[in-house]
């Protein structure tokens, strides 16, 4: 068993060599399918970023009147807390809140004098709450209608909440996130077919080639396994040299996008392609072994024939 | 040791093997003489089970060769030396490779080939070409190479369909003689042929095909 194997590996790699321009040409194609997944994971990871920096810049905030208590608005942050929905919640005092206005309104002089004008601080605090996805900003406004802790005897101590004002851009925004991950889906999914067809039958015409020297190995008593495994090591030394060559080739391409066009991109392609480097590396040798494992066995099936 | 049972073979709308029932037995020298198309490739092609009968049955001994199972097949047919008119070599693989495939298909050891190959190699006069690929040979030493093979698993049988039509008349007597040694030996030999020239110089047993039939079945001692 293990001498067969041996065979089997040995007159893979002899055939691989032996193979000259018709190996070269299926490296190239492996190549150019493993470019192709390169590039859609990168383009994936550009798309990733620049939604969840969408969402990141995406939030709710609760402002409270003047005479709300900071143990109710505590209470509701720990209630809002509790909300699986909710991934972050931030507290903003009263007088914080006349700080942050004041900093920012610094060189408004009018403003300014108005406010000291008034004596009292007519601000009131307020919490910035993150939801984990967009669309579950909704839920958390409902869940601020029904709670019982926003109301301070006949009225809430709610005085406004934003996410009422920027409902429609949410919502907007969720269908365009949504949208443009299905789309990438859709076309991830789309050049994944037409490479691994152009592969398979790249593949299957290099083992067109060998039909006649199939059909002679059968009839000298070889068997199926014989006869196969050598193109199906072939398939796997396509896969593991056309890996490299496209490891290789990223790192100087990643190299010049990260930085001509980090800015654009909002993502340094390079500092990525380097960090993930092992998880590409381990996607890009199972793609290409299973696409050259596979592309022979079935290739090479119709030839082998009773 | 083969029979064939009333075999027809219909291609189409075309017959080319035609109620054909023949014995060949253990040990004989056949010659299939016809012209083109008589059905005598047809008739090897059958042995092999590369061809299904349309009616009839082809026993290799007691066994139905059309009714084996894939891996039974592989096993009849390590007991079938062939030799081809274009030779079927690997192409890719040397004069060595090519015999160290046929003995690695039938499971012979690492040593057993690099002790018997160059001895083969040297029976069909090719021990200088053992490196060489079939391109870099002559058709006649193709051929030998193709007859070592044939032979390298010491066969029961040698199917050798037209081994003598790409040959010129020196390299098709080396050919023939080959052959008769190897029946001499006690390998049951089964050539076709269309050449007149190479049936008198062997002078055993010759079947004439035509048009599917076999006409005529003669003994015929040189």
């Amino acid at each position: 068993m293990m001498t067969a194997l041996k065979r089997i590996i040995k007159a893979g790699f002899i055939n691989f060599r032996r193979g000259g321009l018709v190996s070269f040409a299926a490296v190239l194609v492996m190549t150019i399918t493993l470019s192709v997944i390169t590039l859609i994971i990168l383009l994936n990871a550009v798309l990733y970023f620049s939604l969840n920096s969408i969402k990141e810049k995406v939030d709710v905030t609760i402002y409270f009147t003047v005479d709300a208590s900071e143990d109710r608005i505590m209470l509701l942050k720990s209630s809002l807390q509790k909300l699986p929905e909710v991934a972050e919640v931030s507290y903003t005092s009263a007088d914080e809140a006349l700080q942050l206005f004041r900093t920012r309104h610094e060189s408004d002089y009018p403003t300014i004098a108005a406010l000291d004008e008034i004596g009292v601080n007519p601000l009131g605090a307020y919490l910035n709450v993150k939801a984990k996805e967009i669309s579950q900003y909704e839920n958390i406004a409902n869940f601020m209608k029904s709670d019982n802790a926003l109301v301070l005897g006949s009225s809430s101590i709610i005085d406004k909440v934003d996410y009422n004002k920027n409902k429609l851009v949410i919502n907007r925004l969720n269908s365009i996130i949504l949208g443009a991950h299905k789309l990438s889906f859709l076309i991830t999914i789309i050049l994944i077919i037409i490479s691994v067809i152009i592969t398979f039958n790249t593949i299957r015409l290099t083992i067109f080639i060998s039909k006649e020297e199939i059909g002679v190995m059968q009839l000298v008593g070889a068997s199926k396994m014989h006869v196969r495994g050598p193109f199906m090591v072939e398939g796997v030394i396509y896969g593991i040299i056309a890996t490299l060559i496209t490891l290789v080739l990223f790192v100087p391409t990643t190299a010049w996008v990260g930085s001509n066009m980090t800015v654009f991109l909002g993502l340094n392609m390079y500092d990525y392609y380097v960090s993930n480097f092992f998880q590409i590396f381990a996607i890009l040798l199972l793609s290409g072994i299973i696409l050259g494992v596979v592309s022979s066995f079935l290739a090479i099936r119709r030839y082998l024939n009773k | 040791m083969i029979y064939f049972n009333n075999v027809s073979k219909l291609y189409k709308d075309s017959l080319a093997l035609d109620d054909v029932s023949i014995t060949i037995a253990a040990g004989e020298f056949v010659s299939v003489v016809g012209h083109s198309g008589a059905g005598k490739t047809t008739l090897t092609k059958m042995i092999l089970a590369e061809e299904n009968p349309s009616t009839g049955t082809v026993f290799f001994e007691s066994i139905n060769v059309h009714t084996l199972k894939n891996s039974d097949l592989t096993r009849l047919r390590r007991r079938i030396g062939v030799v081809f008119q274009d030779f079927k070599l690997l192409q890719n693989k040397t004069a060595y490779e090519n015999i160290a495939f046929a003995m690695e298909a039938v499971g012979k050891t690492d040593e057993e080939i690099a002790s018997d190959v160059p001895h083969v190699l040297e029976l069909v006069d090719l021990g200088s070409k053992i490196f060489h690929f079939p391109n870099q040979m002559s058709g006649g030493e193709q051929q030998r190479l193709a007859i070592a093979r044939a032979i390298i698993n010491q066969p029961e049988i040698i199917i050798a369909d037209e081994p003598t039509g790409n040959l010129d008349p020196i390299n098709t007597h080396e050919i023939v003689q080959i052959l008769k040694k190897i029946n001499d030996l006690g390998t049951t030999v089964i050539l076709t042929t269309h050449n007149r020239g190479v049936i008198d110089s062997v002078g055993k047993r010759v079947i004439t095909m035509e048009k599917g039939k076999i006409i005529r079945d003669t003994k015929h001692h040189k």
